[in-house]
């Protein structure tokens, strides 16, 4: 069952010369972890706006084509209902987070929907659960590290419960190890909770591996779009300088030099494996 | 005389972190270093006391053998240049022209060299088309080209990069990783802070690696980051590459390989001699 | 920048951090109010003395005197204005009462000041936005407040790093004449302004995000709970409020003259 429908989606800001989007064709099942990549200035985090509504209505200028999420029809539902389907959580963690305590700021979306304290109290609870940081609850934002700041972004998402939730290059800021954290809590949320993911990422040496669906975009359009093996070992990935996990890269060497593998390695684990099997065969 | 010494420096903010535990150091003239670690581990913390903008709480820093407590941030600056993680924390200039001249003007330069200096730099940095533009309205990327060309602009002796690949795309990071070999291959001293091990792992710089305000290793990045006890302990993640061979070291393949291409003709070495 | 640190809530708790701010306002509004029914120095006297077993209680001694420090000058200032003027007015029979009144001015100056700082240290910006909501304050205002309040440290950090930044790039904010060390500052403002608009931004796509403006009736994580701490110190207002009147209109204030031996002037 599709969760998010994007048909011939057309794009320009509203003082831009150039259009963000052009003519984006996309399906995204339920369940999913897609990744979205692409050169900078793509158009992945225009998408990305379009998905919970602030495109159209925060950013004005018209959206043409058709989008549907969670069933609903993008163009005809306000931001905050979408917020009920659908999460956003940004690149810079300091600018996500309001509050002045951990516990408040999880519960601003829920607040803002006017749910009733104790439910909201359990919500919160579960939130900080989910993500790991029930011990940081009283903690003042500042305080905190750019990881455990972004996992509190991610728990006032998540309070919301929706159904899909979008990451619009959550780990920026953070090093590889944070990075890492981040990306086991949200393949815990999508194995654990079914939430459909959607990750915006430059660095797939580390992402790649959750994923079961790979989006490429360049210049506003989807340029390829299918399973993470077949998308890495595309000419195309390869020429526009999409991060290309070092695992694929030293497969495809390998290839060139006739030594074959089992499949397409996405993670140092795999290339391990498929290395093991032909260089110590039993 | 090495263009920078630290000699035992201990830091504290005024908050009452302890930042620098000890840290010793010594930067040849044309070196091309890499300090690394973790968030917090002290390597911004560290820089910073090579241009002066920080000065060590017990300990000295000696930048081309004159102690920093002893010269001004602006003079320190003529031989260390500091392009900051984020170019939106220095742009304010009309034109790109502007920004660049702007260290220069603080210099003393003369009208007729810094003309000279910002074509040299604009161009160096390929943003021709944008000098009379204004940074504000470039991407994101082009601003972080603009904050590169004002802090080389004047030449300095030492470059220090932090974090100079945050927010930027793959192919951005090549090109990236391209200019500062060259820079360094044409005689600069470089320091990059950073935590991206395969930017690194492409460069095989000299890597500092610290962990809580301490230097746990020095020496060469093929030698340090394949070494899992080391990036357990600065909580860094290895490259993949050696990641793959660590995994594979019952095999008795050697573990200091960092590199794609070399990794590859390892193997297939291997496979060859399993096939005779 | 120790300038921020009064907005750097600690975590202490203490029977004064947990009452009801809107009833500590009411005490520190009491405690105003009675003071201005007076101009004479013996009551103003006692009502500054009044808020110390609070301050004591909370903890908050240091914080407090610094407070006072700061107000120092603006009350020396309003001693010499008074004196002199009462002086060269001749609105006084008497150099001594001319003293008195003008001594009787200065202290109601830092009772106001250090009523309001034991407030505010005293209480948290959490807290303290929870009392305006409860109070029917429109939430965008509170919002507004809590909000900066959560940035000050950010900003400040900021402020520092593009600081660094230009002097970094040989910006020299200690040298030249008064015009030239403003100038100066621009490359730190502007820098300093367009980031604050970048986050407002950023801000503001992570409120719509999360359903802000979608329904009026907005709820709260938190309640403030009217407990008897709260009760007794609303009944101690009050009682001061009263005491006050009673006072001031039925009972005759010693001057201070009585107490000191004639002056020679």
């Amino acid at each position: 069952m599709s969760v998010i429908e994007i048909r011939d989606l057309t794009y320009a800001y509203p003082s831009a010369s150039k259009q963000s989007l052009r003519n984006v064709d996309l399906t995204v099942q339920k369940g999913e972890f897609a990744i979205l990549t692409g050169p900078s200035g793509c158009g992945k985090t225009t998408l990305c706006r379009c998905f919970n509504g602030l495109i159209p209505h925060f950013y004005a200028g018209e959206l043409k084509g058709s989008l549907k999420v969670a069933g609903l029809n993008v163009n005809e539902h306000s931001t905050g209902e979408m917020a009920k389907h659908v999460g956003l959580v940004f690149q810079n963690p300091e600018n996500q987070l309001f509050a002045l305590s951990v516990e408040k700021d999880v519960a601003f979306g829920l607040e803002n929907l006017g749910m009733p304290r104790d439910q909201m109290q359990e919500r919160v609870s579960w939130a900080l659960k989910m993500t790991g940081i029930e011990d940081l609850k009283d903690r003042a934002p500042h305080e905190l590290s750019g990881g455990q700041q972004q996992r509190v972004a991610i728990a006032s998402v998540l309070a919301m419960q929706p159904e899909i939730i979008v990451f619009d290059e959550p780990t920026s800021f953070l090093d590889p190890l944070g990075a890492q954290r981040i990306f086991e809590v949200i393949s815990h949320l999508n194995k654990q909770l079914g939430i459909t993911v959607i990750l915006v990422e430059h660095r797939l040496d580390l992402a790649a591996k959750y994923a079961n669906h790979v989006i490429v975009m360049d210049e506003g359009k989807v340029v390829l779009d299918g399973e993470p093996r077949e998308i890495f070992n595309s000419e195309q990935a390869w020429l526009l300088g999409v991060g290309i996990p070092k695992a694929v890269h030293l497969w495809r060497l390998l290839e060139e030099a006739g030594v074959s593998l089992k499949g397409i390695p996405i993670s140092s684990e795999e290339a391990i494996q498929f290395l093991r099997e032909v260089l110590w065969p039993r | 005389m090495a263009t920078i010494e630290v000699k035992d420096v201990h830091f504290t903010y005024s908050t009452g972190v302890e930042a620098l535990r000890g840290v010793s150091l010594r930067i040849e003239d044309g070196e091309f270093v890499a300090i690394m670690g973790q968030n917090g581990a002290g390597k911004t913390t560290l820089v910073k006391n090579f241009n002066g903008l920080l000065r060590p709480t017990k300990g000295e820093v000696l930048v081309d053998g004159v102690s920093t407590r002893d010269v001004s941030v602006a003079k320190l600056a003529r031989t260390v240049g500091f392009v900051f993680q984020n170019p939106d924390h220095q742009l304010f200039s009309e034109t790109v022209e502007e920004e660049i001249a702007f260290a220069l003007h603080n210099f003393g330069f003369e009208e007729d060299t810094i003309k000279k200096r910002v074509t040299w730099a604009v161009n160096l940095l390929d943003l021709v088309e944008y000098r009379k533009t204004s940074p504000f309205m470039l991407s994101g990327g082009e601003r972080k080209r603009v904050a590169l060309a004002s802090v080389l602009a004047w030449d300095p002796k030492v470059v220090i990069l932090d974090e100079p690949t945050i927010g930027q795309d793959h192919r951005q990071k090549e090109n990236l990783r391209q200019f500062i070999v060259q820079l360094n291959e044409q005689g600069k001293t470089v320091v990059v802070v950073t935590h991206d091990v395969e930017f690194v792992a492409e460069c095989n710089p000299r890597v500092v690696l610290m962990k809580e305000g301490r230097i746990i290793a020095d020496g060469e990045a093929k030698r340090i980051l394949p070494d899992t006890t080391l990036a357990l302990e600065a909580s860094i993640v290895p490259p993949q590459i050696s990641q793959i061979f660590q995994g594979l070291s019952f095999l008795g393949l050697p573990s200091d390989v960092i590199d794609v291409s070399e990794a590859k003709k390892i193997l297939v070495d291997r496979f060859r001699e399993l096939q005779s | 920048m120790s300038v921020f640190e009064g907005f750097r809530f600690r975590h202490v708790t203490s029977p004064i951090h947990n009452r009801d701010p809107r009833i500590k306002f009411a005490f520190v509004l009491a405690i105003f109010v009675v003071a201005i029914f007076f101009t004479e120095f013996l009551p103003l006297l006692v009502l500054f003395f009044l808020p110390l077993p609070f301050v004591w209680v909370a903890g908050v001694r240091r914080q407090w005197l610094r407070s006072l420090r700061g107000a120092l000058f603006l009350a020396t200032f309003i001693f010499v204005f008074n004196f002199v003027f009462g002086y060269l007015y001749k609105s006084y029979p008497t150099t001594t009462a001319l003293l008195e009144y003008s001594l009787a001015m200065t202290l109601r100056f830092l009772v106001l000041v250090e009523s309001f700082s034991v407030f505010f240290l005293t209480t948290s910006p959490d807290h303290l936005s929870l009392a305006l909501e409860q109070s029917h304050v429109p939430y965008e205002f509170t919002f507004a407040f809590t909000t900066a309040v959560r940035f000050v440290p950010v900003l400040a950090e900021e402020a520092q790093t593009i600081m660094d930044a230009q002097k970094a790039r040989g910006l020299e904010l200690e040298r030249g004449n008064f015009l030239k060390r403003v100038r100066n500052y621009i490359p730190i403002l502007i820098p300093l302004i367009v980031s604050a608009i970048r986050r407002s931004l950023e801000l503001a796509e992570a409120m719509e995000s999360r359903a802000w403006g979608i329904t009026s009736k907005r709820t709260n994580l938190y309640v403030l709970k009217i407990r008897l701490g709260d009760v007794v110190l609303l009944i101690l207002s009050i009682g001061l409020l009263v005491l006050g009147i009673y006072v001031r209109y039925f009972v005759q204030i010693p001057q201070l003259s009585t107490f000191l031996p004639p002056l020679p002037f």
